[in-house]
């Protein structure tokens, strides 16, 4: 197997507080590979990481042997890595279809064209991925005024626009019902699979996490103390003292 | 340039700088608790001047008196105009606040036109004041050596304020996080409240001041408030220490600029900021805006 | 198709401002030149404020700049007006293009402060520069082609320079580019995860308003026949602000809404009071207080209103 992401002796600290310590980690083309952990664990910290939003104070991130350590997050995206955030993050105040269209500009680096009417453009790709994620219907609304769980369907959407082969996504599922949940990972599960896509992600909800995560990695203060097969991490003695054993989540 | 001159345009370029430096500091102390420009604050300065010119010739009241009538008829203007209006815009988008503020100066313009109507009006100085201090060398004005005195002071008791009292504490946490504070029991619309006052009395103290230095007229506001900016710019926005440097830097630039320039001496502290913001965006002393 | 109902609603109220000069009304022909010019301007400052989410307070600069340059080359190098006003847009964009670059790497108010500190800088030399822009006496006695020195000429000049200002900045703010500085504007954190350079989007605007501001302000100049300071000191960068603003940011319209309203105001008030201040001061105290959407949300509200009653 080769490796996609390839992250050595990784560390972020803010004055003084090490939100990351030494993490390494490697991640094999085709994987879906959960991180999980506690909240504060510094889950969110390692992918602004490794997504250029924040910079490592030491260590290297390399995404298909190039090393991605100061590049700013719009030259990363465009080298085939996308995410989605924990906390929405979408363009409230344009519509649910332009949210994805814009997306799909940016790609086709068609930002500098100032001739083009831009809601002309790529509404067939637009559709296609609304369709994906089920927000067809919703296509025209204002995207501030989704329901949440609809906001992140639409956060896919955007990240998936960038036609990646690494996805990251934070939490894809958080604040939504159990219904919502079932169907956001049923679409993800059948989306990574039908594009071939590897897929890093974090999650807090176990039953998501064991359901479709080849592999798994367990942070603790920053740290992995865990990593493997979900098996071999759930009956971790380490893992079942700091994380499963302490209560938070279930 | 002999020794003598040199000195000499040091010493004014200090005075002019210390002057400044009273006016901006209040600017500054209001942008780093309120994050609001207040383009007023030039008109503040203004109203300040003219007070004391009203005080002392149409009164006949001591110069001193006239500062002292002119910090509080600011502060009481702003804490009227921040406990009417003002303290409604918190949380508002800057561009709003800044209009607001812009308001205030063309509403404070035309009041000005209304008292003083558009004549141009001069002020003395002090009695005691009037006079000059001989170095054997050199030879300085009284007046310019008691601004090189006031600037330091000013500088100092903000300084101690801010920096060890508790109601600085309070002063400054309130720059990092409203909310924190408003959790802790600390009464936010007062220390906000208070900072605006505080910071226009300063504006009125430094438009006092300089009224035996320049001319008053319908227009002194405008001018006034580009150098302020100037100055908070180039020490960095919110930061005291910065302001300071930033007017020495502006008085030196501009009275140097007077003997070696003297076509372009109002140009050059431009310049200057420009230079500063190339090498360092946020300011001499200023830090990268979070966010 | 609501585009079709623009491009005709368009078309009309050109053709009426063509028939203008019919009435015969000098004052009317001068005010709607103004109006004509201040609307451009507004409309160009909005491309950054609107479109792309950041506050200039300088853009007088970029206005002084094109009326300063297009005066100077007519007058002082004796060019013709074809090459005279290309150039003066080209130069004001390039200056924007200079100034721009240094500002877009500030955000919000720190942005703020440093257009207006270049602008100041743009009003230094043109006060200081006496040999070449005639310093606080203003630059006068632009020569100005035989065919434009009477008012109906110059009116329509204006209106088919403005239209065609005007139209460009529509196909551009709707562009793909226009609705990626929109995406900047909404969220530049995410528009830099989907690939786009916010920075270098947002210099581009900044460069896409200042060459439209200085064509509005080479119009200006030669309407006036000269240029003086006092258009480029930045209680005109806040006049245009305030027109912006009036009109509504959010629509395209909304700038060129709020140049005609407060122009109009302006020369009104101006009959019967010297104190345009205050009114002024007034208009921006309810713009401020209850009016952040402008003119455009002010409507949009009250037919949401009576929509739904």
């Amino acid at each position: 197997m080769t490796s996609m992401l390839s992250i050595q002796g990784l560390w972020k600290s803010f004055e003084g507080f090490v939100a990351t310590r030494d993490v390494s980690f490697e991640l094999a083309a085709g994987e879906t590979h959960a991180v999980i952990g506690p909240n504060g664990a510094g889950k969110t910290t390692f992918f602004n990481l490794i997504t250029g939003h924040l910079r490592p104070t030491k260590g290297s991130v390399a995404f298909e042997g190039r090393d991605l350590v100061g590049l700013p997050p719009q030259k990363i995206v465009r080298l085939g890595l996308a995410r989605s955030f924990q906390r929405i993050n979408i363009y409230p105040r344009l519509s649910v279809f332009e949210n994805v269209q814009v997306a799909l500009i940016a790609h086709e680096g068609q930002q500098w064209n100032l001739f083009r009417p831009g809601r002309s453009l790529y509404r067939e790709g637009t559709a296609e991925l609304l369709d994906l994620v089920g927000l067809t219907r919703e296509a025209e609304e204002t995207a501030g005024e989704l329901s949440y769980g609809k906001q992140k369907q639409l956060e896919l959407a955007i990240a998936l626009a960038a036609k990646p082969r690494l996805l990251l996504l934070d939490e894809p599922t958080a604040g939504m019902s159990p219904q919502e949940t079932a169907e956001t990972i049923a679409s993800v599960r059948d989306i990574v699979k039908a594009r071939g896509l590897t897929l890093l992600f974090t999650e807090h909800d176990m039953s998501v996490v064991f359901g479709i995560a080849e592999r798994i990695s367990v942070l603790h203060h920053g740290e992995i103390i865990a990593s493997g097969a979900p098996d071999a991490v759930r009956n971790d003695p380490e893992v079942k003292r700091v994380y499963l054993g302490d209560g938070s989540h279930g | 340039m002999t020794l003598t001159m040199f000195t000499l345009n040091a010493f004014y370029g200090l005075a002019l700088a210390m002057n400044m430096f009273i006016i901006a500091s209040g600017l500054n102390l209001i942008f780093g608790v309120l994050r609001v420009i207040n383009f007023a604050h030039g008109m503040f300065y203004m109203f300040g001047a003219y007070i004391v010119f009203t005080v002392t010739k149409s009164w006949g009241a001591p110069f001193f008196v006239g500062v002292l009538a002119s910090a509080l008829a600011l502060g009481v203007i702003a804490l009227v105009i921040e406990r009417l209006l003002l303290k409604h815009l918190y949380g508002r988008e800057h561009l709003m606040q800044l209009l607001f503020t812009f308001a205030i100066v063309l509403l404070m313009s035309d009041a000005a036109k209304m008292i003083w109507g558009t004549d141009q009006y001069s002020v003395g100085y002090p009695p005691g004041l009037g006079g000059a201090v001989s170095l054997g060398f050199v030879v300085l004005p009284q007046y310019q050596l008691f601004l090189c005195i006031v600037g330091p002071l000013i500088a100092v008791a903000l300084w101690f304020v801010v920096d060890r009292t508790r109601w600085g504490r309070v002063v400054r946490a309130a720059t990092q996080d409203r909310e924190m504070l408003a959790a802790l029991g600390v009464n936010v619309p007062m220390v906000y409240a208070a900072v605006f006052t505080a910071g226009s009395a300063l504006a009125g103290i430094g438009g006092a001041l300089a009224a035996p230095r320049v001319a008053l007229v319908p227009g002194m506001d405008a001018t006034i408030i580009n150098e302020c900016f100037i100055i908070v710019i180039i020490g960095g926005l919110g930061n005291l220490w910065g302001s300071f440097l930033g007017a020495l830097a502006f008085g030196f630039v501009v009275q140097f600029g007077t003997v070696w320039a003297p076509n372009w001496q109002d140009v050059l502290p431009y310049v200057l900021m420009l230079v500063v913001l190339i090498i360092r965006p946020w300011g001499l002393l200023g830090r990268p805006e979070v966010g | 198709m609501p585009q079709s109902r623009y491009l005709i609603a368009s078309a009309i109220v050109i053709l009426l401002l063509a028939l203008l000069p019919l009435s015969g009304s000098r004052y009317a022909i001068d005010l709607t030149t103004e109006v004509l010019i201040y609307a451009l301007f507004a409309l160009s400052l909005n491309v950054l404020i609107g479109f792309t989410g950041n506050i200039s307070f300088g853009h007088a600069a970029y206005f002084a700049i094109g009326g300063y340059g297009c005066a100077i080359l007519l007058t002082t190098y004796n060019w013709p007006l074809a090459a005279s006003l290309p150039a003066a847009v080209v130069l004001a964009g390039l200056v924007a293009a200079v100034v721009g670059y240094f500002c877009v790497r500030l955000t919000q108010i720190y942005f703020a402060m440093l257009t207006l500190a270049f602008a100041m800088l743009v009003w230094g030399v043109a006060f200081k520069w006496k040999e070449v822009t005639g310093g606080d006496d203003g630059f006068t006695g632009i020569k100005m082609p035989e065919l434009l020195t009477s008012p109906v000429a110059y009116f329509y000049f204006t209106l088919a320079m403005v239209t065609v200002g005007v139209a460009a900045l529509w196909v551009i703010c709707h562009s793909a580019f226009g609705l990626t500085l929109v995406a900047v504007r909404e969220n530049s954190v995410r528009a830099g995860f989907i690939g786009i350079d916010t920075r270098r989007m947002r210099w581009a605007a900044f460069t896409v308003a200042g060459a439209f501001g200085g064509l509005a302000g080479a119009l200006f100049g030669m309407y006036h026949r000269g240029m003086y300071i006092e258009n480029a000191f930045w209680t005109e960068s806040a006049n245009v602000l305030i027109m912006v603003l009036l009109g509504g940011i959010y629509s395209f319209i909304g700038p060129i809404i709020g140049a005609a309203v407060l122009h109009l105001l302006q020369t009104f008030t101006n009959q019967y009071t010297p104190y345009w201040p205050t009114v002024l001061g007034l208009i921006l105290l309810v713009i401020v207080m209850v009016l952040p959407d402008g003119l455009i949300g002010l409507v949009s509200r009250v037919r949401a209103r009576w929509g739904r009653a």
